[in-house]
């Protein structure tokens, strides 16, 4: 079995267009969650959420690129080129044909299904201009970067609704572990955030109108964000030998199914995965001093998160720090576990454990230490990041301090 | 604008290169025109005429409408403009 660790990070997201705005507003317990601006917003009862301000397309990519790539594609590549330039890995020969990406997104192209959607059926359009499908596939973020970064070993995209991101990672974490690549892009992009995209899940009922409040008694619900995080996974020898920068090593997962019920989360699957996690890592609970939690703000989600901590850790879940990062960025749903992730490697590498903002009151069956509003510095050696999806699809990841 | 500079409008931005660039003898391939660029072309052609080509990438040479060069897509166009106003 191989070392893997983290050589390169990238992200645009609510926080920021980059990992160090990103972590910098993690640290200041800002928050991007504002009114949503798009076509269309008003017809929405939820009208607030961590939407991507101030990206401009236009500089960023050609004409012929603007029409094949949707926005989750234009995410991900810009995030992939902080990461792949911060790591230094060139894809050339050997590295080239065995590394690949593995990437997770929920919905894909969803702004181009619904301005297709739009042009058809509101418009009476009859005719669509013939990138619709390559813009729209959940693939098609992957493949772009794989095409752009020269890699040609395995890519494909995993969709496991909010856990798409952490399953991806511990795919590529998996790949890399056991040889098959020496190296692997991975992590996760959405873009969600339309009127089509908004609506359908104005429709569960489990959308805040005001506030994302993990874990605080008057939680109101989830808001959604949008944005990427893509990391470089590398065989640890493989990057020492090149004196690349290490931000951290993965050195563990565990992936679990509810299979019990397609919205609500279950204690037991949870608990199952967090302490497969740490099995998987060949750590004692003890050692973890940090959760990112996956902690969106519902009441479900929140509860049931925190009874599976308290049963994974017993007496240690009193003593370990648990964040939601998603009260400042938001639910990036398919992308959320790779935004999160960044608050992981912070933990480990500055000693900067990011708040739950929003916290307002104590609630008994979230009494854990939260992080409540302003960050907090703590030497943490080990950090777990949580993933639990809709259709109790489950996946944590383990990280420690290089 | 006659259909045969709109045509060639279409094509040059297509190709990424000036209208004057765009000779009537040349083929899709000498304008560096690959077959997703073609069917983006054909798209814009019909978006602009608000007609139906019949064109499909499966078999571009047994579609009844002929890519061999730009004259022959020019022709083809102008027909099916004339048919559409008849």
């Amino acid at each position: 079995m191989k070392r893997v660790v983290i050589t390169g990070a990238g992200t645009i997201n609510a926080l920021g267009h980059s990992v160090a705005e990103t972590c910098e507003a993690m640290r200041e317990g800002r928050c991007g969650i504002e009114q949503l601006e798009f076509r269309d917003v008003e017809r929405l009862m939820i009208q607030i959420g961590g939407q991507v301000k101030g990206f401009e397309a236009e500089g960023q990519f050609n004409r012929q690129q603007m029409a094949l790539y949707d926005r989750f594609t234009q995410f991900t590549l810009f995030a992939a080129q902080q990461a792949i330039s911060q790591s230094g890995l060139e894809f050339i020969g050997e590295l080239a044909s065995k590394s690949g990406v593995v990437l997770g997104t929920a919905g894909g192209g969803v702004s181009t299904w619904d301005d297709n959607y739009r042009a058809v059926y509101e418009e009476g359009k009859n005719r669509v201009h013939p990138f619709v499908v390559p813009k729209l596939m959940n693939n098609a973020a992957a493949s772009h970067v794989s095409m752009e970064y020269n890699l040609k070993g395995p890519s494909f995209t995993v969709s496991t609704a909010c856990s798409s991101s952490n399953h991806a990672m511990a795919q590529a974490f998996q790949m890399v572990r056991t040889g098959m690549a020496p190296a692997m892009v991975t992590g996760g992009s959405e873009s969600m955030l339309c009127f089509g995209g908004v609506k359908a899940w104005e429709g569960l009922r489990v959308m805040s109108k005001d506030a994302c409040r993990p874990f605080s008694m008057n939680r109101n619900g989830m808001v959604q964000g949008e944005g990427a995080g893509i990391f470089v996974f590398e065989e640890m020898e493989h990057a020492k030998k090149r004196g690349a920068e290490i931000l951290a090593e993965v050195i563990g997962f565990a992936m679990t199914s509810d299979a019990s019920d397609i919205v609500m989360p279950s204690k037991q699957g949870a608990a199952r995965a967090i302490t497969g996690a740490m099995q998987d890592a060949r750590i004692n609970p003890e050692e973890v001093g940090y959760i990112n939690a996956h902690g969106t703000g519902t009441a479900a989600n929140d509860k049931t998160e925190c009874a599976a901590v308290a049963d994974a850790f017993g007496q240690h879940a009193d003593n370990l720090m648990i964040s939601s990062t998603k009260s400042m960025h938001g639910h990036l749903i398919g992308g959320t576990g790779a935004v999160e992730l960044l608050a992981c490697i912070m933990a480990l590498r500055d000693g900067v454990i990011a708040p739950t903002i929003g916290y307002e009151e104590p609630d008994p069956e979230c009494a854990l230490d939260v992080v409540p509003n302003t960050a907090r510095e703590a030497k943490v050696n080990v950090v777990l990041s949580n993933a639990f999806a809709f259709g109790g699809l489950n996946a944590v990841l383990a990280l420690r301090k290089v | 604008m006659s259909v045969k500079d709109k045509v060639i409008g279409i094509i040059a931005e297509q190709a990424v290169l000036e209208p004057s660039d765009v000779t009537m003898d040349s083929t899709l391939e000498d304008l560096g025109i690959d077959s997703l660029g073609l069917v983006e072309s054909i798209f814009a052609i019909e978006e602009a005429f608000d007609i139906q080509v019949p064109f499909n990438a499966n078999e571009p040479s047994d579609s009844d409408f002929d890519i061999s060069s730009v004259a022959t897509i020019v022709a083809g166009i102008e027909k099916l403009v004339a048919e559409q106003h008849a």
